[in-house]
């Protein structure tokens, strides 16, 4: 093969190859049920330090990810404290991630609904990215081992929650 | 006479640092060209989501406090991160943005002057109509005896 034969062909493998990464970088597959999650490290809405979902294995988790200027966030923020209290424990907690949304909106929304549940801040939508999210709300529930057992696209409410959340918790107080 | 030029380079600066201050006071319009909407993908000009306004009101508030376009970017970037920006930042990885495209075009510049070079040298453009020089390349051997031939058969 030639010089200019090789330096073609490396000229087109560096043009396909920024194609594929410009792709794999931009794109977002989502998750399936029965995939681990992604647990990389957020910081706090509120504090300081991070958190992170791997913090939390071993227990059952409700993420939820939401933003202070949707309204359907709006909507269900009662529903998920309500859920919370009756169900968070040992073995299950919700987690609020407040994803593209300025830290001081989401704050206030918080101490406007009294959310008791921890929360993180995804400012530049990188977790939602990560988690597959098409936007806000979106809730997924994962099990003790992190990986994903159930997707809400969209707001959830009293009825969804007891309903297909629920079940799939350990029984009692949880 | 020495007052009274104090005096007068006093009212000069008097009535400069207003007019700078108000130079490089930042406008929700000026920042809005230079900003996106994270979640609608557009520059914040553009944008009409409940987020953009969200945005407009925060950018707004702080040229309320007087702070400039760079602190007020570097605000945004603190709460949306560095896609917050319409253009890269010039450090890091993002400098690839600007230095690729002129690298790009220098080896792009660099390889048609090789190209047209070699294709002067090798007598490219002399043969065809007005082609360059002027004068045609000299014909080969094997050409000269076919055109004698040529000629002999007609007869001229």
């Amino acid at each position: 093969m030639s010089f200019r034969s090789v330096i073609a062909v490396l000229g087109v493998l560096a043009v396909v190859g920024l194609l594929v990464f410009g792709l794999a970088s931009k794109g977002s597959s989502g998750l399936a049920v029965g995939d681990p999650v992604p647990t990389s490290a957020l910081p706090r809405l509120e504090g300081d330090g991070s958190g992170s979902l791997a913090a939390y294995r071993g227990r059952w988790v409700l993420v939820n990810f939401w933003a202070s200027w949707c309204e359907p966030c709006r909507a269900e923020a009662p529903a998920l404290e309500k859920f919370q209290r009756e169900h968070g424990g040992p073995r299950f907690a919700v987690l609020g991630i407040d994803t593209r949304d300025l830290s001081g909106d989401g704050q206030d929304f918080v101490r406007e609904f009294g959310l008791s549940y921890p929360q993180l801040r995804d400012g530049d939508g990188g977790a939602a990215h990560d988690y597959g999210t098409s936007g806000v709300p979106e809730t997924f529930l994962v099990d003790p081992q992190g990986r994903l057992r159930l997707h809400v696209p969209g707001p959830v409410d009293e009825q969804t929650l007891e309903g297909s959340v629920a079940p799939l918790l350990p029984e009692g107080k949880s | 006479m020495r007052a009274r030029a104090a005096l007068l380079a006093a009212l000069v600066l008097a009535l400069l640092a207003p007019a700078a201050a108000a130079a490089e006071r930042a406008s929700l319009t000026e920042v809005e060209k230079q900003v996106m909407c994270p979640v609608c993908g557009t520059l914040l000009q553009l944008a009409e989501s409940p987020q953009a306004q969200r945005e407009r009101v925060f950018i707004n508030n702080l040229i309320g406090e007087g702070k400039s376009e760079g602190e007020i970017k570097d605000a945004l970037v603190a709460e949306y991160g560095n896609e917050v920006l319409a253009l890269p930042p010039e450090s890091g990885f993002s400098l690839s943005a600007y230095v690729v495209p002129i690298i790009a075009l220098l080896v792009a510049a660099a390889a048609l002057a090789i190209g047209v070079l070699r294709w002067r040298r090798a007598g490219g453009g002399s043969g065809g109509v007005g082609g360059g020089s002027g004068r045609p390349a000299a014909p080969s051997e094997r050409d000269s005896e076919r055109l004698d031939a040529d000629l002999a058969r007609y007869d001229l």
